[in-house]
């Protein structure tokens, strides 16, 4: 009796993943194999071996990656420099690390459109102090920038959660046996941090590899990454069919790397999720 | 008796300007098992840490071996510590936690692998070697940390609460399991606890520590009859605490009733501290003893009765063998070597008695 009404209590959830993930992933699958016709096909999927669309799958693997270390490179170091702060203060920087994300995704890359532009606050700056105006707005490097900016809080979050895991007492130990600092950073803190680490690299490269708002306001329509491909597709050619069976190959490249990244995490005596 | 290994001197060491440690003088000989037993906050653990080389004392030096260590860092210092709660690394299976130190000494494979199947045995879990940390059981998990220490050979191994988290059992079979393993390593033991049958069961000395100074140092059998002051008394083992007054040599009045004692050179009419162990105490029929009183409480405990007797407006704590119903009326008698009599504090250093435990 008891049970019952707890497993009822998980009905609008239920209803939830089947009327918006489980049935768009059917309709996808739908209309990736089939003509406009309805007629089944593997064209939808093949056409990702279109020129065009490998360059925009290569050039958004190229940016999710570059993003991803970039995330990386800056969020270890910071993340240890967190962690040997005093307890009240790490609070407060995270806070600051968090308070972006409570701003609109859409507002924070305008702004960041602004400020990039050839006439805008950073140029002015530069101009100022006499140094050459940046030309880098509708490049990739504008977008692999604001991606970084946007998902940087991703990858610090679940490093400096590990981090803080670890317990005072392991380190003193790794001391007492003899270790230094190089020996117990990477026999200790490495390995103690690699569940962090992975998540981070999940949760930044996932999204930025199907990102196409970024490439889109920040790209000035010559960065054409997979995302804005689909996005066409969709929305301007009105060709679901296509559209959908790039999704899929997309869903699989995530899907891929993300049992990758999860592999390596059990390897390493953690796993991620 | 065997040289002095480690020398403290003049320790003294705060905490955001609280005092933890003032003037702590201490020396621990080679091959003793000495124990640092006092309350939480008594100073103990910072001892311990101090050592170890985990904290730098604000002045003092530590002299180990005739060198002074007072600045060298833990990795530096021939001694290995096991932590309270096993401090094990949780990424590695047993066998590469044990080798953990071996390795940074770059010892041969065969080495370490013949050092691991030693301690492994030692500690009595052969055969342990692949598996992970946290398929082992609190128990099992200190012996492994213990094992990590002493593979490296160390002069000294810290023991900072080791037995803590463990259930009653395990921490009775592993107080005879760590007296074995001192007696086979040889080496010294300087052990932190808060737990009076511990320090009891397993030291050679006991230092007794409460609010950064030291209160007694000796044997466990000095530190339980010849309790050198009220805090002592209290802490190690029960005791019935009363003020009273030396009258004269081998006389002292406790609660309007004059008992004779074997004390003496305290001086006439002078106030002490009067200590009674529950042990000590006989009821007897009433008329036969010193003093008369109720009993108001009754609690079995296995080898012995806990009564509680009303006498002369003091509640006596009495342990006997046979029982008296709440409601009696008892007679108490105590033998005179049963008496001990205390000093009063009164210097600094003393006044640390005073505090409740």
């Amino acid at each position: 009796m008891f049970n019952l009404k707890r497993q009822l209590l998980s009905g609008p959830y239920l209803l939830w993943m089947v009327g918006f993930i489980l049935m768009p992933v059917v309709m996808i699958l739908y209309y990736a194999f089939t003509t406009t016709s309805g007629h089944f096909t593997l064209l939808n999927i093949t056409s990702i071996f279109a020129s065009i669309h490998m360059k925009s799958l290569f050039l958004s693997l190229k940016l999710a990656l570059a993003c991803t270390a970039i995330c990386l490179a800056l969020s270890y170091p910071l993340a240890m420099i967190l962690n040997n702060m005093k307890q009240r203060s790490q609070g407060f920087i995270v806070f600051i690390f968090i308070l972006p994300m409570w701003m609109n995704f859409m507002l924070r890359i305008l702004a960041w459109k602004l400020l990039l532009s050839n006439n805008g606050v950073i140029n002015m700056v530069l101009e100022a102090i006499g140094l050459p105006g940046l030309d880098v707005l509708n490049t990739p490097s504008a977008v692999v920038f604001c991606m970084v900016y946007d998902f940087l809080p991703f990858m610090i979050l679940p490093i400096y959660n590990a981090m803080s895991r670890i317990q005072q007492d392991i380190i003193e130990a790794a001391r007492d046996l003899g270790a230094g600092t190089a020996t117990i950073f990477f026999k200790i803190i490495v390995p103690l941090t690699m569940p962090g680490v992975i998540s981070g690299i999940i949760m930044v490269f996932v999204p930025a590899l199907t990102s196409f708002a970024i490439s889109d306001l920040l790209g000035g329509g010559k960065v054409l990454l997979i995302g804005n491909v689909i996005e066409q597709a969709f929305m301007q050619e009105y060709n679901w069919n296509l559209g959908s069976g790039l999704s899929l190959v997309l869903m699989v490249f995530v899907i891929a790397s993300m049992a990758l990244m999860s592999s390596k995490g059990e390897k390493g005596g953690a796993s991620v999720w | 008796m065997s040289k002095r290994l480690i020398d403290l001197q003049h320790i003294t060491k705060s905490f955001d300007k609280q005092t933890v440690l003032d003037d702590l003088n201490l020396y621990i000989r080679e091959n003793e098992f000495l124990t640092l037993l006092g309350p939480s906050g008594c100073g103990k653990t910072t001892t311990l840490r101090i050592i170890g080389g985990f904290e730098t004392p604000d002045s003092g030096n530590i002299i180990f071996d005739g060198k002074n260590i007072t600045s060298l860092a833990p990795n530096e210092r021939q001694l290995n510590t096991v932590f309270q709660k096993y401090a094990l690394f949780p990424h590695m299976s047993i066998a590469e936690n044990i080798a953990f130190g071996l390795k940074i000494k770059k010892k041969s494979k065969s080495y370490i692998d013949d050092k691991i199947k030693y301690a492994l045995k030692l500690v009595n879990l052969d055969g342990f070697e692949k598996r992970s940390v946290d398929s082992l059981s609190g128990g099992q998990q200190q012996r492994i940390a213990i094992a990590r220490a002493i593979v490296n050979e160390p002069k000294v191994l810290l023991l900072d609460e080791p037995l803590g988290a463990l259930d009653l059992k395990l921490r009775q079979d592993m107080q005879y399991e760590l007296i074995r393993l001192k007696n086979e390593l040889g080496i010294t033991f300087i052990y932190v606890t808060h737990d009076q049958e511990e320090a009891l069961t397993m030291s050679d000395t006991i230092v007794v520590m409460n609010q950064g100074y030291i209160q007694q140092i000796g044997t466990p059998e000095d530190i339980y009859n010849e309790p050198t002051n009220a805090f002592v008394a209290d802490f190690i083992g029960e005791s019935n605490i009363i003020h009273g007054i030396m009258l004269q040599d081998r006389l002292v009045k406790v609660l309007d009733v004059t008992f004779p004692c074997v004390d003496e050179g305290f001086g006439n009419n002078v106030p002490v501290d009067v200590v009674i162990r529950p042990e000590d105490v006989e009821l007897v029929e009433p008329g036969q003893g010193m003093l008369e009183g109720d009993v108001v409480s009754l609690i079995f405990k296995g080898v012995h009765w806990e009564t509680e007797v009303l006498a002369n407006g003091y509640e006596w704590l009495v342990q006997t063998t046979q029982m008296h119903p709440v409601g009696t009326h008892v007679g108490i008698r105590v033998d005179p070597f049963n008496i001990q009599i205390m000093n009063k504090p009164e210097s600094s250093d003393e006044k640390a008695v005073e505090s409740d435990v």
